[in-house]
């Protein structure tokens, strides 16, 4: 226990008795030495009067000589006194003041505070490893979805901007190493309220290591953890971490979906793009010949999706990695020269991927201006710059920050959406097309919200009531409007999970068990609507029976007489 | 040989020994217990008690705890004497000396453990 009181103690200690020492020879001294009264009769200080005096003295307070006017032998015992004690309280407060600068002092008190913070928090709450740019991201939306959330990174400037940015709710950070099993404890690993870790570091071992330690230490809590490299994602994935975001890879899926299925990536960016993004989003890569800037972790995921499609792809690297087997200018791509020699004017679209923001700027103007007409996708490495991408408008920014968060934000607020989407991709080209005009003419033209809904006593205490009690329950009682049941809601179900198994668009009539997940698409209004469906007896007996069910007792107890008259 | 060990243990067995010494003698007699010995009871007290600061073992834990109960004692003692010496000439009558004398006894109990602890402590060493 590195406990800062017993830290201060152990530092003061010989300070102290320094100060002890100085008073008891003082009092000593003072009872002692003989005084007299007005009159010259010998007294005696006690034990009291001299402790009263020593106090008021030696703190420089100074209120006189009480009792009574000393003896001069008194005076010069005073004297020697007060130089004493003087320098006795300096060097104890020198010593509290140097302990209060010390470092590691000052570890220990944050992080006991840090500590406490956790140990109060009592509801869900997220860790968060490494305040980045992804990991801010990421905060900040949490925070607008009312969830708290505990941050640990290394660089004790990131812990300053946690307490800058202002959340609604109290913030424990800690500048910390999250590769330590202890700090992610300390963090809250094991408190009954962890709901998730989400490693974010920006180096792929650290991420590494917390997720093996929250297995091993908490294997009831998921992780999400980023891998940049392939290696350390196979390694994530070999002992069952949760959720592994490569960003490179799911750029990479989402290009070769695009390729393939231009209705599948218009179905996708539908369903995952945040609400206030424009349908321009919508334009889809053109199949045909196509220049790759950059050939490292990014630009082999991005061949590679290529490569799916057989389509041509000439690779820009100043190095050459693939020797011989592709069509490889060797240079940056920045200037025209080797964008000519790859073959800028009969490509479609050209992927500037180097780890440079400026150079992949610079390729993708170098490159629109030689062939207007290209397809331009750029890799913005920092979120930081986003006003230099947003001025130069690409048809697609590739911005890590920005996937990783998606990602984990997808996880966390609809856990079903990923699995709808893996189970998608596997449909045939008509079925997205389809389900795509089917979201359009029933919900809307603009990015739609996605939700899940658990039939437990926590999501749908309703539904779980009225199943209980031996009814049944359709899943078109869900998708009905709570005001006129022969009007539907704007909204769509996707999938249907019971007992492990999916059923992608469910059946209007499906009887529902207590225990389904669903995920529905639809209108934010929709939703709200369907919450009081989910959550009102009343409002769910309606839908299912038609009459207005009365709430109080008497008005039901009248009902219940008017149908046994009638 | 250890200097810190020869001041903790010279402190702790002081602390003991001027104790004994206060309360040593007839209970209810002031004139058997000096007020300057109960003064200096109380000071080495509480110096050892600043000595046992800090030690993050079991039996420094305990250490500390024996000290805090013997200063609290002696002062709890101190302050008795202040109320009984405070009216009148300076003297204190005798049932209340028996008061002050035996609050002081507790604490040489208390001391006493201290003792015994630092003992037991030191055979363990071995060395």
């Amino acid at each position: 226990m590195n406990s800062p009181l017993l830290l201060a103690l152990r530092r003061l200690r010989w300070p102290l008795v320094l100060l002890v020492a100085v008073y008891a020879i003082g009092i000593l001294g003072l009872v002692l030495i003989p005084g007299a009264d007005g009159d010259g009769n010998p007294t005696r200080m006690g034990f009291f009067h001299a402790f009263y005096f020593l106090s008021y003295t030696a703190s420089t307070i100074g209120f006189g000589e009480l009792p009574g006017a000393f003896t001069d032998t008194q005076r010069l015992w005073v004297t020697v006194v007060i130089y004493l004690s003087v320098i006795a309280w300096a060097v104890v407060i020198g010593s509290g003041l140097a302990l209060l600068q010390d470092r590691g002092f000052r570890l220990a008190l944050t992080e006991r505070r840090f500590v406490r913070k956790v140990g109060r928090l009592h509801e869900p709450f997220y860790i968060i490893c490494g305040y980045g740019e992804t990991g801010a991201l990421v905060c900040h939306t949490l925070d607008r979805w009312g969830w708290r959330f505990t941050v640990i990174d290394k660089d004790p400037d990131a812990i300053d901007a946690v307490d800058l940015a202002h959340y609604t709710s109290d913030t424990p950070a800690l500048a910390a190493d999250a590769s330590q099993p202890e700090r992610l404890l300390a963090a809250g690993l094991r408190n009954p309220a962890c709901r998730g870790v989400l490693a974010l570091t920006d180096d792929d071992d650290a991420n590494l290591a917390v997720a093996i330690a929250v297995r091993l230490l908490n294997p009831s809590v998921p992780v999400l953890a980023r891998a940049m490299s392939r290696a350390t994602a196979d390694n994530m994935a070999s002992f069952e971490t949760d959720h592994v975001v490569n960003p490179f890879r799911i750029f990479g899926e989402t290009l070769a979906t695009a390729l393939e299925s231009p209705a599948m990536f218009r179905l996708i960016l539908r369903l995952t793009t945040p609400h206030h993004r424009g349908p321009d989003v919508d334009d889809c890569p053109p199949r045909g010949r196509w220049v790759v800037c950059g050939y490292g972790r990014f630009g082999r995921e991005v061949v590679e999706a290529f490569d799916n499609e057989s389509l041509g792809v000439a690779i820009i690297d100043p190095v050459a990695k693939d020797p011989g087997r592709r069509h490889h200018v060797i240079g940056l791509g920045t200037e025209a020269q080797p964008l000519l020699a790859a073959g800028i004017r009969e490509s479609v679209g050209i992927v500037a991927g180097t780890d440079d923001d400026v150079n992949n700027l610079s390729i993708a103007v170098t490159a629109r201006s030689l062939n207007p007409e290209l397809f331009v996708i750029v890799r913005q490495n920092l979120h930081s710059n986003r006003a230099l991408f947003e001025a130069f408008d690409a048809n697609y920014n590739a911005v890590s920050a920005e996937i990783i968060a998606g990602r984990c934000l997808s996880i966390i607020a609809t856990p079903l959406l990923d699995p709808f989407l893996e189970r998608a991709r596997r449909q045939p080209d008509g079925w997205a097309a389809a389900l795509l005009e089917r979201i359009d003419a029933e919900v809307s033209r603009l990015a739609p919200v996605t939700w899940s809904v658990t039939l437990d006593s926590n999501d749908a205490p309703a539904v779980v009531a009225t199943l209980g009690k031996g009814e049944t329950v359709r899943l078109r009682e869900l998708l009905a409007d709570p005001a006129d049941r022969s009007q539907r809601l704007a909204c769509i179900p996707l999938m249907l999970r019971r007992a492990g198994e999916d059923r992608l668009e469910p059946a209007e009539d499906t009887p529902l068990r207590a225990g389904d997940q669903l995920l529905f698409t639809g209108r934010t209004r929709a939703r709200r609507d369907q919450q009081a469906t989910l959550s009102n007896l009343n409002v769910l007996d309606y839908l299912r029976t038609g009459r207005n069910v009365p709430g109080g007792w008497i008005w039901r107890r009248l009902a219940r007489d008017a149908g046994g008259a009638g | 040989m250890n200097l810190e060990k020869v001041i903790f243990g010279f402190f702790i067995l002081l602390a003991a020994t001027l104790n004994f010494g206060f309360v040593y003698g007839d209970i209810e007699v002031a004139a058997h217990h000096e007020a300057n010995e109960l003064f200096a009871a109380v000071v080495v007290n509480v110096i050892a008690t600043l000595l046992k600061f800090g030690d993050r073992t079991q039996l420094g834990a305990v250490h500390l705890a024996t000290s805090l109960v013997a200063v609290l004692q002696l002062l709890a003692a101190t302050v008795l004497w202040f109320f009984a010496a405070r009216d009148g000439d300076g003297t204190v009558a005798p049932s209340q000396m028996a008061s002050i004398v035996s609050l002081a006894a507790g604490a040489v109990f208390a001391n006493v453990v201290s003792v015994v602890m630092l003992v037991a402590e030191t055979l363990t060493l071995r060395r």
